[in-house]
């Protein structure tokens, strides 16, 4: 059983708040959620909403097709009203006339809430001042009243509401409460007219409820990273913030930067010094980085990247969701130099996934680079909860000898070891000294144009790429689903996984099958592995870009060409229907072009 | 002085053009270091691309020749990650007051207890003797077109307007002073310049040596007082003299660090830099368990 729910507004209304607090409602009634938020490059005033898609058994992706439709403002109504399922219900402010709109839909049940009595009822209960500074207690109406017609228990709604309001907020949390109640009580009275209900239910296992900025940052410190550098930019900058809220508690230092340069060079410092250091950005900042990118993998010093794709190119679509960043990730920088380039597929994955980046960008001494992108970033998602004990720290070779200060060791940085990994010690270590620099240098670190020694130390870096491909183990490489006897296969990466996901469990019970083919560790890829799963199938790639980057990656490293590509670059990402009916195209209709392009959603 | 060359001069050689400021600057700063007495291990110098560049390479410290106009966030970083590093950021005039200008600004707001170590010679000497920042309008050093269309920057007013709590300018052919002016700057608890008056020999035909030397005035310690941000400003906008010395110093200022350590519990004598972060199992010791308990439903 699926409820859709959306929820729109003016941007800075807190539409964004009362979404949050309607997934959490439905959390603790025992329901997994998904919810994505849609909003501009813009402060206040445009139109901003958000899906929260409620369901009894585990979601990867949201719906399009709304069974409740919650609004306050005109606009909303007016942009969503045919998005409305048969059957489902619309919540709209009593003082609109939806005859004016040419609004005429008689399959669903409209709720209308007298918004502006409710608040000045409860203004004079409370002795509240000014009712226009009031307006925006018309998300915890809305929400309340959502509640209501679903029949989903009040009290979850108020505990729910207790983790928004605060702060300085917490003073109006009775205000909304007893203006939601209101709104709640009213709106029960319409549930007989609906089949879907949230009544509570029993779920055993312990579940959190995150973003994937949120995952992202807890990943980061259970690693041990204790310092992370950014320069403000959506989507990547809650991660920061989020960090900040926590830093008091676990020493953490995180700098906002002058520019993405000085955030990446700042981390790549403290990791000299030895720390688990990490910078989070998006598209824009990421270009800036490309230059310190090679530093870093010329000087074999570990670094993780987070860059939260959005769309491109230059400021492009900058509140929006793509996945144009593969390409670049895997070359950005001059010259040839290692770096590891994972992409998570979901919230959950972004946690062990970034934890174990530090791992491996100290064990192979390089960047590594997780892309995530702008729906991973915002969306909210009820998850399992979190087991730390898989969570493992290798920091790789680390010398622990120390001089004892008489003698002064100079420290061959970049010995030639047989495997290619020379052992590192951090700024200060006792007794040593080392150098570095972007220059080629020798075994010490100093500049040498010495071409016998370019000859090894540029392959003794470059080798690294080969030895990560074999000792990864599979299950960090690649992700399995669906059937892999089919003979159609699909290959995705980043969050679009969750929706491919969510299309094999549809297709599935329309007795469509597939093998999906989640692609993890993008860079350096295992070529042989990826052929040996796509070899003789029809191949189709699922991706939110123009050109099918993963595609032709993986035709570049496997020579294996893909049959179809379904793409889209709209900003939104790909939904779980249009999905559904591509790949029924695809497999059951015999569609004949290689591209099918998709562009649902506002 | 011979001691110390021979603990803290590596045995790199350097490939400086004769008569280049650099070896002053050089001089002064393994003085600085013998004198102070710190351990080559406790000491980490960054620097930028150019002929500045090079210079940590001739150093025996952690020597770090990071990015073109970098070197000040990669020194800043690694001193916030362990704040028990003595810090040493190294640039030219391209490096530091041109490609690298957001940084030198930005970092005057922080106030980092790093030195900042200027080589200011109006050229880019490496790539064959370009402008820089610092060459003043009109003039024409031998690799130029045409006169210098820029106006040139003033660092140490810049410096002294973005809040760096140490500002001094010395001369590579005065070694003992500015070997002096290094040590205050190092032992000066807050973000330290030292922009140095660098004679380029070979591209710099115009401020030359002997230039230098007509209009240089050195700053008296026991009379000029350095407490005094609106003197220092006067000094640095002085068109007719050069001076040299310290023109402004505030040890009271709050460091970058101490700011943190009012915010964090128990930095820095936890840094990231020291964190035990796992068993020996490799089990990690950060409990998150506090802040996922808020989003546990």
């Amino acid at each position: 059983m699926i409820v859709n729910w959306l929820i729109g507004g003016p941007q800075g209304m807190g539409v964004e708040t009362s979404a949050n607090s309607f997934a959490r409602s439905c959390a603790y009634a025992g329901y997994w959620v998904f919810g994505k938020r849609e909003y501009h490059s813009n402060i206040t005033g445009e139109h901003s909403y958000f899906i929260v898609t409620v369901s009894d058994k585990p979601l990867h992706s949201f719906r399009d097709k709304l069974d409740v439709l919650a609004t306050f403002d005109e606009r909303t109504l007016r942009l969503h009203i045919n998005d409305v399922k048969s059957g489902g219900v619309v919540i709209y402010d009593a003082e609109i006339s939806l005859s004016s709109l040419n609004i005429k839909r008689d399959d669903i049940v409209f709720v209308p809430i007298k918004y502006n009595e409710i608040i000045k009822e409860t203004a004079e209960k409370f002795g509240l001042g000014d009712i226009k500074k009031l307006q925006v207690m018309r998300n915890s109406i809305c929400v309340f009243a959502s509640a209501g017609i679903l029949e989903l228990p009040a009290e979850c709604v108020e505990e729910s509401m207790k983790h928004i309001f605060i702060g300085k907020r917490s003073k109006v949390l009775e205000p909304n409460k007893y203006a939601g109640l209101t709104a709640y009580k009213y709106a029960q009275s319409f549930s007989h007219k609906i089949e879907k209900k949230l009544h509570k239910r029993e779920e055993e296992t312990k579940r959190v409820i995150l973003t994937g900025t949120q995952a992202t940052a807890l990943g980061k410190l259970v690693a041990g990273c204790r310092f992370q550098t950014y320069y403000p930019i959506t989507p990547a900058t809650d991660e920061s913030e989020f960090l900040e809220s926590i830093a008091k508690k676990y020493n953490m230092v995180v700098i906002q930067a002058e520019d993405e340069i000085a955030a990446i060079t700042m981390s790549i410092g403290a990791s000299l010094a030895g720390a688990r250091a990490s910078s989070s950005t998006s598209g824009p900042g990421f270009s800036l980085m490309a230059e310190a990118l090679g530093w870093s993998g010329m000087n074999e010093v570990p670094i993780v990247i987070i860059n939260y794709q959005r769309g491109g190119p230059s400021t492009g679509l900058p509140t929006r969701h793509e996945q144009g960043d593969l390409k670049f990730a895997i070359y950005a920088g001059h010259g040839e130099f290692p770096r590891i380039v994972l992409a998570p597929g979901d919230i959950q994955e972004a946690f062990y996934m970034v934890a174990d980046a530090f791992n491996l960008a100290e064990k192979y001494q390089c960047p590594v680079i997780v892309l995530e992108d702008k729906l991973l970033a915002n969306s909210v998602k009820t998850i399992n909860q979190l087991d730390i004990s898989k969570v493992k720290i290798e920091r790789g070779k680390i010398l622990q000898d120390s001089q004892n200060g008489q003698t002064l060791k100079k420290f061959r940085r970049f010995e030639f070891s047989e495997d290619g990994i020379s052992p590192r010690v951090f700024l200060g270590h006792e007794g040593f000294i080392f150098w570095n620099s972007g220059d080629e240098h020798d075994e010490f670190g100093h500049i040498t144009e010495d071409p016998e020694n370019r000859l090894r130390m540029h392959e003794k870096r470059m080798k690294k790429l080969q030895k990560i491909v074999e000792e990864t183990p599979m299950e960090k490489k690649i992700g399995e689903f669906g059937n892999p006897d089919s003979k159609f296969v699909v290959v995705s990466w980043g969050s679009t996984v969750g929706v491919a996901l969510s299309a094999l469990e549809e297709l599935k019970e329309k007795g469509i099958e597939f093998f999906l083919l989640q692609i993890k560790m993008i860079h350096p890829l295992d070529a042989e592995l990826v052929k040996s799963k796509i070899k003789g199938k029809v191949k189709i790639a699922v991706e939110n870009n123009y050109s099918g980057q993963l595609a032709s990656h993986i035709t570049e490293k496997t020579g294996e060409f893909f049959d179809h590509l379904i793409l889209k670059w709209t900003g939104r990402p790909i939904s779980h229907d249009e999905l559904v009916s591509a790949l029924e195209k695809i497999i059951k209709m015999n569609y004949k072009e290689k591209r099918l392009v998709l562009s649902y959603g506002i | 002085m011979q001691n110390f060359q021979s603990i803290y001069r590596s045995d790199v050689e350097s490939d400086w053009c004769p008569g280049c400021g650099d070896f002053g600057i050089l001089s002064a700063i393994i003085q600085a270091l013998g004198e102070l007495e710190i351990p080559p291990w406790k000491c980490a110098i960054f620097s930028g691309i150019g002929c500045s560049g090079k210079t940590p390479h001739f150093i025996n410290t952690y020597g770090i020749h990071t990015l073109h106009g970098r070197p000040l966030p990669f020194a800043i970083g690694a001193k916030m990650a362990n704040p028990s590093l003595t810090v040493i950021a190294i640039s030219g005039d391209g490096d530091g007051y041109g490609i690298g200008a957001g940084h030198f600004v930005n970092a005057g707001r922080r106030n980092v207890d790093i030195t900042y170590i200027v080589h200011n010679n109006g050229v880019y000497g490496l790539t064959k003797g370009q402008a820089s920042p610092t060459l003043k309008r009109g003039a024409q050093p031998k690799s130029l077109k045409y006169p210098n269309l820029n106006d040139m920057v003033n660092p140490i007013a810049i410096a002294l307007a973005s809040g760096y709590s140490f500002v001094a300018r010395g001369f590579a052919y005065n070694v003992k002073h500015l070997k002096e002016i290094i040590k205050q700057a190092i032992i000066h608890k807050g973000l330290a310049l030292v922009d140095v008056l660098q004679p380029c020999p070979v591209f710099n035909t115009v401020d030359t040596k002997e230039k230098y030397m007509e209009r240089i005035k050195i700053l008296d310690g026991n009379e000029f007082p350095t407490n005094d941000i609106k003197k220092a400003f006067e000094k640095a906008l002085d068109e007719e003299n050069l001076w040299i010395g310290i023109f402004y110093k505030n040890p009271e200022k709050e460091t970058y660090e101490e700011r943190y350590s009012e915010i964090l519990s128990s930095y820095p004598s936890e840094c990231p830099a020291n964190l035990k972060m796992s068993d020996e199992k490799g089990n990690p010791t950060t409990d998150i368990s506090e802040v996922l308990s808020n989003f546990l439903c």
